[in-house]
C-alpha cells in the first residue's frame, strides 16, 4: 500500500485516496472549435509510461482535494506531490 | 499411558499439564506447549499423511514453517481448518485433527496406486495424459483431478470466528526473535526507537533455544529470556509471539498475522481468533533466520527422514526423540550438534559425513563422546515404506561420482543436514535483488531496496559472534537515524564452538541398476527425474521449469526445495546457480487464513449500512427493505399476506388515486455556493442555468466528457449564490468528485464551493392528486396554491414549528412535492405527514411502487442511464443546449452519436396485455430468425401499469422513434420466453404532463 504525501494533510495511506489518472492531460478550452482528432486525444488517448509519471489522486477520505503525484509506475517510488493549482516542474 | 519417545529431563513443555487430543479418531496425550507434531512423535506416530501426487506415506520433515509434509485438517469448536501445519499448531484439550489426501485411511490409501502408475504422472502430466480424447476432459478427467487435488476440505459453513485488522506505525519492525532479532531490538529500544518485535513461534529466542552457546556469561536461553523480559517492560516496544510477518509491500508496509486464539480450545470472549496487522515501519530489520537444506538421496521422502535441526529442536524444546537408532547424514558441522544431543540423551547415533577429513571443535567433541562417524559416506536410499527401517549406505569417491561398499544398516530415523538456506523471502518481496554467495551456496540479500536491512543468518552470517555484533550495530545504526539519541549499549561477549567448512555435495548419485525416487520438492512430489525431463523437453527459464514441474509451488513455497532444484538445473545445464537465477518470492511467506485477510468486513459489515432518520418508523410499519447502494430503503410496506407484486400495485394505485409518501432521504444532495455557481452549473449541465430565478428548481442532465449521461436530478436556486443540487442515490459520491475535479483542476478561476449535504436533510416525497390538500394542512401559513407554489417552485415554510423546505418536483408524474427538514426532525416530519394525511387516504410507498410510477410515466432512471446512453437515447435531447458549451458536448457530434437510426427509448406493451416482459429481454423482429438473431435493443425496466392494469416496459431500441406502432417480439433466452409486443411511446401515462402542473 502506497504512502502518499498529501500537501494539505501530510503522509497518508493509499486507501484514503482515489486514483484519478494522467495529470498532464489538459482539457480543451470551452467554446473552442477543435477537430475530432484533438477531442478524441483528450477524451481517450493516454500514455502508459514505464517510469516517471505525473498523475492525479483525490484525497477522497481526507481533505477531498485533488493532488498531483509524481510517481514511478514500475517501482512505485513517489518523488514529489503538488497541490492542484501548484505548478509542476 | 506412557510415551515411548518422551525424554524425562529435557524440554520446555509443561509436564504438570497433560492435554489429550485425537488424531484420526484415536486419542493421544501430550503436554502443554507441545505441537501436534511433537506430541505425535512422543507417542511414536510418524505416519500422518499421504503425498500430493503419488500418495506416498508422509511423516514429519521439519519443526516449523518449512514443514512440507504434515498438513492436517483441524476441527475446533465446530469450525474446520483445512491447512494447518502439525509442526506449528499447538495442542489444546479436545483438539481434533485428521490426515488429508488419503482414502479410506492414512494407513491404507487407495490413491497410493499412483505410486505404481508413476510413469503416467511425469512432470507436466496434466498437459499430456489428459489431453485426449478432448471430450473426456469435462466429464471424466476434470472431476477426477478435482477429487484428487488439494489438501483438506474447506468448510462450507459460515465462519463464526472473529478476525480483526489493526494498523500500526513504528520506527523499527524486527521480524524474528532469534539472536539477531533480540540483539537489534534491544539496541534500538535502548536508543529510544519505537520497536515492534515479531516472532512466529510461541517461544522467543530462535536458534538460542537449541544451541549450546554463551552470551555475556549466561547461556543463550538465559540471555534471551532476560532480553525479552526487559523489552516487554519497555513502553516503546511491542513484542508479539505467534505472529508471522508474511508480506513486505510498497512503501515499507508490512503485514503480519497474529494467531491469538488458535492454540486455545475456544476463542476467549472479547478476543479475536486472529489479528492482521498492517504495519508501516520507518525501518525494517529482517532477522528471519535460515532453514536447513535437505540432502537428496533415494526414497528421501520416507517417514523418519527429517532435518537434523528439527530432530535437535524436538529434543531440546519438546523433550521428544524422533528415533532411538538415529542415522545422521550431513555435509557440514550442524549434523554433529544433533548427534551430540542424541548422545547426551542416551541414544547412540551414527554420523555419515560426506566430507573426507574435516576437523573442528564440534567434530572433536563428537569423537570424544565416542560417537561413531563415517567420513566420505552417504545414504544411498532409505528403506521401509511407512517408516524408515534401515538405510543403504555407501562410501563415495573423492569426485563424488562413484559409490562403493554398499551395505544395509538398521536405523529408525535419518537426520539430514545439507547446510543452511537464509530466509530471504521478505527482503526479496521488498524488491531487494539477492545475490548468490559461493561461500554458503545460497542467495543472500543485496543492496537495500526499501528501508530494509537483513541481519543474522538470514544474511548468511552463520556464527553467533558475527550475528550478535552485526545485530547490535544495525539496531543502533538504524534507530539512531530516527531518534538521534546516540545511546549505544555495549555488546556482550560470545562463546561458541568453532565449525569448519561445509561440503558442496548435496545429491547422492544412483547406484547402478537402481531407480530410486529422489525427491526435491516433498510437498508436490517433484523428483530429480522430473526436473531432468523438463530440461530434456526444452524448458530453460527457471520460472518455466518451476511451473512445468510445480517445483516450489506447494503451500510451503519450496522453503526446503528451491535451492536444491536450482542446483540440479545448474548442474545439468553446466551453469552456476547465479546464472540460473531464482524464482520470484511472493507474499505470503506462510499460508494465511482467508478469514484474517477479510477481517471484520464480512456480510453486512463488508460496507457501511446507511439508514434514513425514518428507518425505525419503516421497520415498525412492516417495511421490507432493499439495498440501494449502501442505503437500506423500504421496498414495500407489507399488509397481511401481501406479496411484493400486490403491495407495490396497491401503493402505486393509491398515489395515482389519493396521495402517497415516499422516503427520499437517500437522494444525493450537494450544496453549490459562490458568485460563479450559475456559470459552473451551466458548464456542468447540458441545459441553460444562467437565468434560473431564485426560488425555482430545474431538472438537469450532466454528461461525462465522452458524451455519456452521468447523472440527472433537480437543482434549486435557494438564494442569489446558493444552489441545492440533487443527484441519484447511486451516483452521489461520483458526482461530488466530478464537481470537485472541475473546480479544483479545470476551472480553478471559478469562485464556487461544493459540499455534500446528503446526510443533513431528511426528505419525503408527497405525491398524488390529494397532495396539495395535504400540504395546505401541513403548512397552513404558507401559500401552496398552484399560483403560490407552481410546478418547479420552491418555498421555505414552517412545519409545526420546524423549518422545512418545499420543492414542487415530481418523479411519479403526479402532482407532487418534496419536503425536506433537517435530519434530526425527519421522523417528526414523517409522522406528521402520516397523521395529517390520514383523512386524504395517505399510504407510504416503497421503491417498487416508485419504480412502477416512474416507468409508466417514461421517466428515466439508472436502468436507462446505464453508462452506455447519450441524452438522445433517453429522449433527453430537448435538454441539450445548442448555444452554450458544457462538459461532454463535443462528444455528442461524434458520428456514432448522430446517426439517424440511433437507439431511443420506447414503451413496450405485450399484445396479450397479461404477460410481463422480463427485464433484459431482447427486442427482435423475427423470433425464428437464424441465430444469432439480430437484436434491435433491450428491455431496460418493466412494471405492471396501475393506470391501465397491464404490463408495461421501457426498452432502448434501434431507430426507436420510427418503431412506434410496430409489432415486434421480446425474447428472453434466460427465462425461455418469447412475447409478441407492440412498441408504443415511452410516455405511457399522461404524455402531456398535465398532472404535475395541475
Amino acid at each position: 500500500m502506497l504512502y502518499i504525501f498529501c500537501p494539505h494533510c501530510g503522509l497518508r495511506s493509499q486507501n484514503e485516496f482515489a486514483y484519478g489518472g494522467d495529470a498532464t492531460v489538459k482539457r480543451p478550452e470551452l467554446n473552442k472549435e477543435i477537430s475530432d482528432q484533438e477531442w478524441n486525444n483528450f477524451v481517450y488517448l493516454r500514455k502508459s509510461p514505464r517510469g516517471k509519471h505525473l498523475e492525479l489522486w483525490h484525497h477522497i477520505s481526507g481533505c477531498r482535494q485533488w493532488i498531483k503525484v509524481e510517481r514511478d509506475t514500475s517501482t512505485h517510488e513517489i518523488f514529489k506531490t503538488y497541490k492542484a493549482d501548484e505548478l509542476t516542474e | 499411558m506412557s510415551q515411548d519417545f518422551r525424554l524425562d529431563n529435557i524440554g520446555m513443555v509443561n509436564r504438570n499439564k497433560k492435554i489429550s487430543f485425537t488424531f484420526n479418531g484415536k486419542k493421544y496425550f501430550g503436554y502443554e506447549g507441545d505441537t501436534i507434531a511433537s506430541a505425535l512423535i512422543a507417542n511414536g506416530v510418524h505416519l500422518v499423511g499421504r503425498s500430493f501426487k503419488y500418495h506416498r506415506p508422509r511423516g514429519f520433515f521439519g519443526v516449523g514453517v518449512d514443514e512440507p509434509y504434515a498438513i492436517l485438517q483441524l476441527e475446533r469448536n465446530n469450525e474446520r481448518d483445512p491447512n494447518i501445519r502439525a509442526t506449528e499448531q499447538e495442542i489444546f484439550e479436545g483438539l481434533e485433527v485428521k490426515s488429508v489426501n488419503c482414502w479410506p485411511s492414512v494407513n491404507f490409501d487407495i490413491g497410493a496406486i499412483n505410486n505404481f502408475l508413476k510413469m503416467f504422472f511425469p512432470a507436466g502430466f496434466y498437459y499430456k495424459t489428459f489431453m485426449w480424447p478432448p471430450s473426456f476432459w469435462y466429464k471424466i478427467y476434470e472431476p477426477f483431478i478435482r477429487m484428487a487435488a488439494g489438501f483438506g476440505e474447506a468448510s462450507i459453513k459460515h465462519d463464526k470466528e472473529r478476525y480483526e485488522h489493526k494498523y500500526e506505525y513504528c520506527d523499527l519492525l524486527i521480524t524474528g526473535s532469534g539472536p539477531s532479532g533480540l540483539a537489534s531490538a534491544y539496541a534500538a529500544a535502548k536508543n529510544g526507537a519505537r520497536v515492534i518485535l515479531a516472532e512466529d513461534k510461541p517461544r522467543y529466542g530462535g536458534s538460542l533455544l537449541t544451541s549450546d552457546v554463551n552470551i555475556g556469561n549466561q547461556t543463550g536461553i538465559e540471555w534471551s529470556e532476560k532480553i525479552i523480559t526487559e523489552l516487554k517492560s519497555m513502553s516503546n516496544v511491542i513484542v508479539k509471539n505467534r505472529s508471522q510477518v508474511f508480506g513486505y509491500y510498497d512503501h515499507n508496509m508490512l503485514v503480519m498475522s497474529e494467531r491469538i486464539s488458535d492454540h486455545l480450545p475456544k476463542t476467549q470472549k472479547y478476543l479475536p481468533k486472529q489479528r492482521l496487522w498492517y504495519i508501516r515501519a520507518k525501518e525494517v530489520l529482517i532477522s528471519s533466520g535460515s532453514i536447513e537444506r535437505p540432502l537428496v538421496f533415494g526414497n528421501n521422502d520416507t517417514p523418519g527422514v527429517m532435518l537434523s535441526s528439527a530432530a535437535k529442536e524436538y529434543m531440546k524444546v519438546y523433550g521428544v526423540l524422533v528415533g532411538k537408532k538415529p542415522l545422521i547424514f550431513t555435509n557440514n558441522d550442524s549434523g554433529y550438534e544433533t548427534a551430540i544431543e542424541f548422545k547426551k540423551n542416551g541414544v547412540n547415533p551414527l554420523i555419515l559425513d560426506t566430507r573426507k577429513e574435516p576437523s573442528s571443535d564440534i567434530i572433536s567433541e563428537a569423537k570424544n563422546l565416542g560417537i561413531e562417524i563415517k567420513f566420505s559416506y552417504v545414504v544411498v536410499a532409505a528403506k521401509g515404506y511407512k517408516k524408515v527401517k534401515s538405510a543403504d549406505i555407501a562410501k563415495i569417491s573423492d569426485n563424488k561420482k562413484d559409490l562403493s561398499n554398499i551395505e544395509n544398516i538398521e536405523c529408525d530415523c535419518i537426520c539430514v543436514s545439507g547446510f543452511w538456506t537464509p530466509s530471504i523471502h521478505l527482503a526479496s518481496q521488498s524488491g531487494n535483488k539477492s545475490e548468490f554467495n559461493e561461500k554458503i551456496d545460497a542467495f543472500i540479500p543485496k543492496k537495500s531496496k526499501q528501508k530494509e536491512n537483513t541481519i543474522g543468518s538470514a544474511n548468511g552470517k552463520f556464527t553467533l559472534e558475527e550475528t550478535i555484533n552485526e545485530a547490535f550495530d544495525k539496531g543502533y545504526e538504524v534507530s539512531n537515524k530516527i531518534t538521534e539519541n546516540n545511546n549505544k549499549v555495549s555488546i556482550p561477549t560470545v562463546v561458541e564452538k568453532k565449525s569448519t567448512e561445509h561440503d558442496k555435495f548435496w545429491c547422492v548419485p544412483l547406484p547402478k541398476g537402481k531407480s530410486y525416487k529422489r525427491f526435491l520438492d516433498f510437498q508436490n512430489d517433484v523428483a530429480v527425474t522430473d526436473i531432468e525431463l523438463a530440461l530434456r523437453e526444452g524448458f530453460r527459464s527457471i520460472e518455466h521449469v518451476k511451473r512445468y514441474t510445480t517445483l516450489g509451488m506447494a503451500t510451503d513455497q519450496g522453503k526446503t526445495s528451491n535451492l536444491n532444484g536450482l542446483q540440479l538445473v545448474s548442474d545439468i545445464e553446466n551453469k552456476v546457480v547465479p546464472q540460473v537465477g531464482h524464482t520470484t518470492f511472493r507474499p505470503p511467506y506462510t499460508p494465511v487464513s482467508i478469514g484474517a485477510i477479510v477481517g471484520r468486513e464480512v456480510g453486512k459489515h463488508s460496507k457501511p449500512t446507511r439508514k434514513s432518520p425514518m428507518h425505525e418508523w419503516h421497520e415498525k410499519n412492516n417495511a421490507i427493505f432493499v439495498d440501494a447502494g449502501v442505503w437500506l430503503r423500504p421496498r414495500y410496506y407489507k399488509q397481511g399476506n401481501e406479496t411484493l407484486f400486490e403491495a407495490s400495485k396497491r401503493e402505486a394505485k393509491n398515489v395515482r388515486k389519493n396521495v402517497g409518501v415516499c422516503d427520499v432521504t437517500t437522494l444525493g444532495k450537494i450544496d453549490v455556493k459562490g458568485p460563479d455557481a450559475a456559470e459552473f452549473l451551466n458548464r456542468v449541465y447540458t441545459n441553460a442555468w444562467l437565468k434560473l430565478p431564485v426560488g425555482k428548481a430545474r431538472y438537469g442532465v450532466m454528461l461525462r466528457e465522452d458524451g455519456i449521461v452521468m447523472d440527472d436530478g433537480t437543482t434549486t436556486r435557494i438564494s442569489e449564490n446558493h444552489y441545492h443540487m440533487t443527484t441519484t442515490t447511486a451516483q452521489a459520491a461520483n458526482v461530488l468528485s466530478h464537481l470537485e475535479y472541475y473546480l479544483q483542476l479545470v476551472w480553478p478561476e471559478l469562485n464556487v464551493n461544493v459540499v455534500s449535504t446528503t446526510e443533513q436533510w431528511a426528505g419525503a416525497a408527497i405525491a398524488g392528486p390529494n397532495s396539495r390538500a395535504l400540504l395546505m394542512k401541513l403548512f397552513p401559513n404558507t401559500d401552496v396554491s398552484n399560483e403560490g407554489l407552481p410546478f418547479m417552485g420552491y418555498k421555505e415554510a414552517d412545519l409545526f414549528g420546524f423549518p422545512a423546505k418545499i420543492y414542487r418536483i415530481s418523479f411519479s408524474g403526479e402532482l407532487a412535492y418534496e419536503v425536506n427538514v433537517e435530519s434530526d426532525y425527519g421522523n417528526f416530519m414523517w409522522e406528521k405527514i402520516i397523521e395529517v394525511g390520514k383523512e386524504f387516504q395517505i399510504q407510504p410507498y416503497g421503491t417498487e411502487a416508485l419504480s412502477t410510477l416512474r416507468i409508466e410515466m417514461g421517466h428515466v432512471a439508472g436502468s436507462e442511464l446505464d453508462g452506455r446512453t447519450i441524452p438522445h437515447d433517453a429522449s433527453l435531447e430537448g435538454l441539450v443546449s445548442k448555444k452554450k458549451d458544457f462538459i461532454g458536448k463535443r462528444s455528442l457530434s461524434r458520428s456514432a452519436f448522430i446517426k439517424p437510426d440511433r437507439e431511443k427509448i420506447v414503451g413496450v406493451v405485450p399484445l396479450d396485455k397479461t404477460t410481463s416482459i422480463p427485464e433484459g429481454s431482447y427486442i427482435v423482429k423475427d423470433p425464428k430468425a437464424k441465430l444469432p438473431n439480430p437484436k434491435l435493443g433491450h428491455v431496460s425496466a418493466s412494471c405492471w401499469s396501475v393506470e391501465y392494469d397491464n404490463p408495461f416496459s421501457l426498452a432502448i431500441i434501434k431507430d426507436g422513434k420510427n418503431m412506434i406502432g410496430q409489432k415486434l417480439f421480446a425474447m428472453s433466452p434466460l427465462k425461455n420466453k418469447t412475447i409478441a409486443v407492440e412498441i408504443v411511446s415511452s410516455h405511457y401515462v399522461d404524455p402531456e404532463g398535465k398532472r404535475v402542473r395541475a
